[in-house]
């Protein structure tokens, strides 16, 4: 049979490249239901969003001098936010010392976006975490340097967030890799050591171990030995977010197929030359996207800090409200720290989306 | 090539299961150590401070009121009481909010995947919003938005005949008196009936292949059946509505502006979380599975049913129910708006009787005991569950 | 032919802007065994896809035993009871056991009592020679007996089209054989009317009545197997034919 003769060059049809109108007619009203569930959604739409939009831009104050001019207005009351955004974005830190805490956010977050470069994802990122850290808490202590000494009951809002949560990973990241290999140990009083601390700290709400330890802990120690308050929150956060750590790093550990921990051991290398060049790069790479996921927890958890009195973003908006002049802008607060959380943790979501994504490239299954 | 003689030391050092007992008795000596320095601490130092030790405290008046519970509780009751209030109050908008945020989280999961471009997208912006802002916060947040927001009893909204929302808590119509037991007895007969059917239809289509359905005839019955019967009882045919006496209403539930917050933040919160365990295992169930029930000739929603639901709650039962265990332990954050669940009744106890240990034991043993009761169901189920492979 | 079971008459189809499917005009008679090859990418996946509707024509017709195949949900399940589909990763259902996975089809579409819907499907396991592993789980078979189990599948339906697309492709070499005797078996003693897409020529040799040749979403070439593969008119398929045939 010979050859057909090439076809004409027949056009793509509409539904191919769709115009608007065809547009919304597949994805909106494809079925009666659907249609039905468009026609809702249209129309709360149109009963909340410009009333919405009224209260946070249109009909907004946004400067005034004291509340009640902004009580007479029906929108919202952003000038309440300009008037005490240092509160909460530094808490009670000297005022004309926190251009250190500005720097220290800078800073952590840096080093934040630094660890998610993946050319740095080697041993580099560990001296440069130690390093970034410590300056950090140079800056916010001072006392060296020609800075005046802050103590820590003054810091607050942001910075502190911050810090806890980064602290707070950078410590629980060691210990959890160590309880995950220790958990998976053929030792046995290792391992049942292991489960037993983790299945304790994830069975428990995160508030128990902050009273625990703002409680308890100076009851542990011997007299005259005290530990400040920022530092009982950061064990306990540490402590729970460990054992977090654990279980998804074992997650990794059990993924990694026998056959490369049995090539490890024909080379001949010992215990700890296995685990540190061989499984540990494998296991911590599967698992970086829950990680970061763990990373986000602990952030919003930050939050609960506020329930032994530690100054952090969330009580930092609580002070705020309660300024005898300016009453009644809950909302206001709310709304513009709920924003600065969302933004750091939506970002961080992203990012580990995207992470995992390329990751799974990499990966042939 | 010649051997030297090997040091004893060295034989035994190299032999891995000495090794191993070393080790071994090295991190208990280490952990044991640690353990009674702390323990004798605390001795030391709760003597010290005049602090007693042990659970006496349990038998002893409580001296304090709890705003809201389901025993009947009056100060004068013991702390053993006190606690067991807390402890109900805990699990109580524990299970409410696992089923509602269960329901709310399916229908806002199955969203995110419906063919409707606006659908879609609103469910994944609810999704986003909610999992990326911190449960204190949206609690904070609720608590507010009701007890400031919210007009007194005078003004209060009401978005539906007969509920009522202000400042002062939620109250909502209840059935009077015995309407609930014949509302219970009529669900009871229902499902009696429903079981039967399945059966019979389960029966009669091996038999004869004919297809009957169930599902909507069950779902009919369900709703219709209740209400016969209440219908028939006579006998409380009235709603108890919530009537503005006074200063406030008399009747009805009432939901304190606590347990309401505490309720509505969970479960927005939890929601968002059950969606994507919700849209992740129905998307797990691969492509090719549509496509060969498909290829059979099998309908949309028996595809679902047979196939596709099957195969997804396998993949969505074990982060589900660590989502049940989260709306658990997240309920301990009641303290910080004031509802007097478990947390918030031994905080006041500790801080009265000084015995934290006792205090802060309690309410782990007690988080404790349910996670881990969770944890064993769950296992038992997921064994059971596993796809048989060889 | 005027009343072949399968007619395609200038079908087109698009991905976005991608023109997967160029003017497709072919014409199956019952009882027909075509093999379409091609390199990869060559829409013939696409093509055979089309015709259970697993994916959407944009332009032209589609006529199956009479029935025009459009968007219409009754016709195309319809269709669907007269095609039956292998696929290359066999897509059993892992928590059904194997006779679960065939009389699924029959009771729930066909309405067909339990008992009997039972027998049918152990007939057909023996014809693909497997009737031991009737209450096994999928998870427990090999990829060649899986595959049988697909087949068997497929026939419970009593289609009178079967498409396979790349049945052989996932399976190691040791248990492509016993796959493609059961199409062979299909073939000539059943009379099924069989579009299969393929790389195995040893099978086209044997059993097609027509070797169909796909490049870029055309049809560049049609013949019967012999002089198909001793003949091959264009330079296309002579390229195509080099680099498999070694």
């Amino acid at each position: 049979m010979s050859e057909p003769t090439p076809a004409p060059t027949i056009h793509a049809p509409a539904t191919s490249n769709p115009t608007p109108l065809v547009w919304v007619k597949t994805q909106l009203f494809s079925t009666p239901a659907n249609a039905l569930l468009t026609i809702l959604s249209v129309w709360l739409l149109i009963m909340a969003v410009p009333a919405l939009l009224d209260w946070v831009f249109l009909q907004a104050k946004y400067s005034a001098q004291s509340g009640q001019e902004c009580r007479e207005v029906e929108g919202a009351c952003w000038a309440f936010i300009a008037e005490k955004h240092r509160l909460i974005l530094f808490g009670t830190y000297p005022y004309e010392q926190q251009w250190r805490p500005l720097v220290s956010i800078f800073l952590l977050v840096a080093l934040v976006l630094l660890s998610a470069w993946r050319k740095l994802w080697n041993i580099w990122l560990f001296p440069i975490w130690i390093v970034g850290l410590s300056v950090v808490a140079l800056l916010m202590w001072g006392g060296v340097l020609g800075l005046t000494y802050v103590e820590n009951t003054l810091w607050g809002g942001l910075p502190l967030t911050l810090i806890l949560a980064t602290f707070g990973v950078a410590l629980a990241f060691p210990l959890g890799v160590v309880l995950a290999l220790g958990r998976r140990s053929e030792l046995p009083a290792i391992k049942i050591i292991c489960v037993v601390y983790i299945e304790l700290i994830r069975g428990v709400p995160l508030i128990s171990l902050l009273f625990m330890s703002s409680v308890m802990l100076p009851l542990f120690l011997p007299e005259g030995l005290t530990i400040d308050k920022l530092l009982r929150a950061l064990i306990a956060i540490v402590l729970f977010a460990a054992a977090y750590v654990a279980e998804t790093v074992r997650g990794g550990l059990q993924a990694i197929s026998k056959g490369q921990y049995e090539g490890a051991d024909s080379l001949g290398l010992s215990y700890w030359q296995k685990t540190r060049l061989i499984i540990l790069p494998q296991a911590l790479k599967i698992v970086i996207a829950p990680l970061v996921g763990i990373f986000i927890s602990l952030f919003k958890d930050t939050s609960l800090v506020v329930i032994i009195g530690i100054f952090d973003l969330t009580l930092a908006a609580k002070a705020a409200l309660t300024d005898p002049a300016w009453q009644g802008f809950s909302m206001e607060v709310y709304v513009f720290i709920a924003a600065i959380y969302f933004i750091f943790c939506y970002s961080m979501s992203k990012y580990s989306q995207a992470l995992e994504k390329r990751l799974a490239v990499g990966q042939q299954h | 090539m010649s051997s030297r003689p090997v040091p004893l030391v060295l034989k035994v050092w190299n032999d891995p299961k000495f090794r191993a007992i070393f080790y071994q008795v090295v991190a208990v000596t280490l952990v044991g150590v640690g353990l009674w320095y702390l323990i004798s601490n605390t001795l030391h130092n709760l003597s010290a401070r005049n602090i007693a030790t042990g659970f006496d405290f349990l038998g002893r008046e409580a001296g304090f009121a709890i705003g809201e519970s389901s025993l009947a509780y009056t100060p004068a009751d013991t702390y053993a009481r006190a606690l067991s209030v807390g402890l109900l109050n805990t699990l109580r908008v524990a299970v409410i909010g696992i089923v509602f945020a269960t329901l709310l989280g399916t229908l806002i999961g199955i969203a995110r995947l419906s063919g409707n471009w606006l659908i879609a997208k609103l469910a994944s912006i609810y999704v986003e919003v909610m999992r990326n802002i911190p449960l204190l916060l949206q609690l904070f947040f609720w608590y507010a938005l009701i007890a400031e927001t919210l007009p007194g009893p005078r003004q209060a909204l009401s978005p539906i005949a007969g509920v009522f929302l202000s400042n002062r808590g939620f109250k909502i119509p209840t059935v009077e008196g015995d309407g609930l037991t014949w509302l219970a007895a009529g669900f009871f007969i229902s499902v009696v009936i429903v079981l039967v059917l399945a059966n019979w239809s389960r029966r009669r289509q091996a038999q004869t292949g004919q297809i009957f359905p169930v599902f909507k005839t069950a779902a009919l019955l369900l709703i219709a059946c209740p209400l016969v019967a209440w219908w028939l009882s006579g006998s409380a045919l009235a709603l108890e509505i919530p009537a503005l006496k006074g200063f406030n209403f008399q009747g009805g539930l009432t939901l304190s502006p606590e347990f309401a917050a505490l309720l509505i933040g969970l479960v927005i919160y939890t929601a968002a979380f059950v969606a994507e365990v919700v849209r992740s295992g129905i998307e797990s169930v691969g492509k090719g599975q549509w496509e060969a029930a498909g290829a059979i000739g099998l309908r949309r929603g028996l595809i679902l049913r047979l196939i596709v639901l099957p195969q997804a709650l396998r993949v969505i039962i074990p982060p589900m129910t660590s989502q049940y265990l989260n709306i658990t332990k997240n309920s301990s954050l009641a303290v910080a708006i004031g509802y007097p669940d478990l947390v918030s009744v031994v905080n006041t106890t500790l801080n009265q009787t000084g015995q934290a240990i006792e205090g802060i034991m309690i309410i782990m043993g007690a988080y404790l005991t349910v996670s881990l009761a969770i944890s064993v169901i769950m296992n038992w189920y997921n064994a059971r569950m596993a796809l048989v492979e060889r | 032919m005027a009343d072949a079971l399968i007619q395609m008459h200038h079908v087109n189809k698009w991905y976005d802007k991608f023109h997967v499917l160029r003017d497709i005009n072919l014409e199956v008679a019952a009882g027909e065994r075509i093999v379409i090859c091609g390199p990869s990418g060559s829409g013939k996946s696409t093509l055979i896809r089309c015709l259970n509707r697993l994916e959407e024509h944009q332009q032209g017709d589609i006529i199956i035993d009479g029935m025009a195949l459009t968007g219409d949900i009754k016709g195309v399940e319809a269709i669907r009871r007269e095609v039956g589909m292998v696929f290359q990763h066999f897509n059993l259902f892992p928590h059904l056991t194997v006779l679960e996975n065939l009389t699924l089809g029959p009771i729930w579409v066909l309405k067909t009592p339990k008992a009997q819907a039972e027998q049918e499907a152990m007939i057909y396991l023996e014809r693909v020679k497997i009737p031991e592993q009737a209450n096994k789980f999928p998870g427990q078979l090999s990829g060649g007996q899986q595959q049988r189990v697909a087949i068997a599948r497929s026939l419970c339906m009593n289609p009178k089209i079967m498409l396979f697309d790349e049945p052989t492709s996932a399976l190691d070499p040791e248990m492509v054989k016993e796959v493609l005797d059961v199409m062979v078996g299909l073939a000539e003693q059943g009379g099924m009317t069989m579009l299969v897409v393929t790389h195995e020529m040893g099978f086209a040799r044997k059993v097609a009545n027509r070797v169909i040749f796909m490049d870029q979403g055309e049809i560049i070439e049609e013949n019967d197997p012999g002089s198909f593969f001793d003949n091959p008119q264009s330079e296309r398929t002579k390229l195509f034919l080099s680099q498999i045939l070694h």
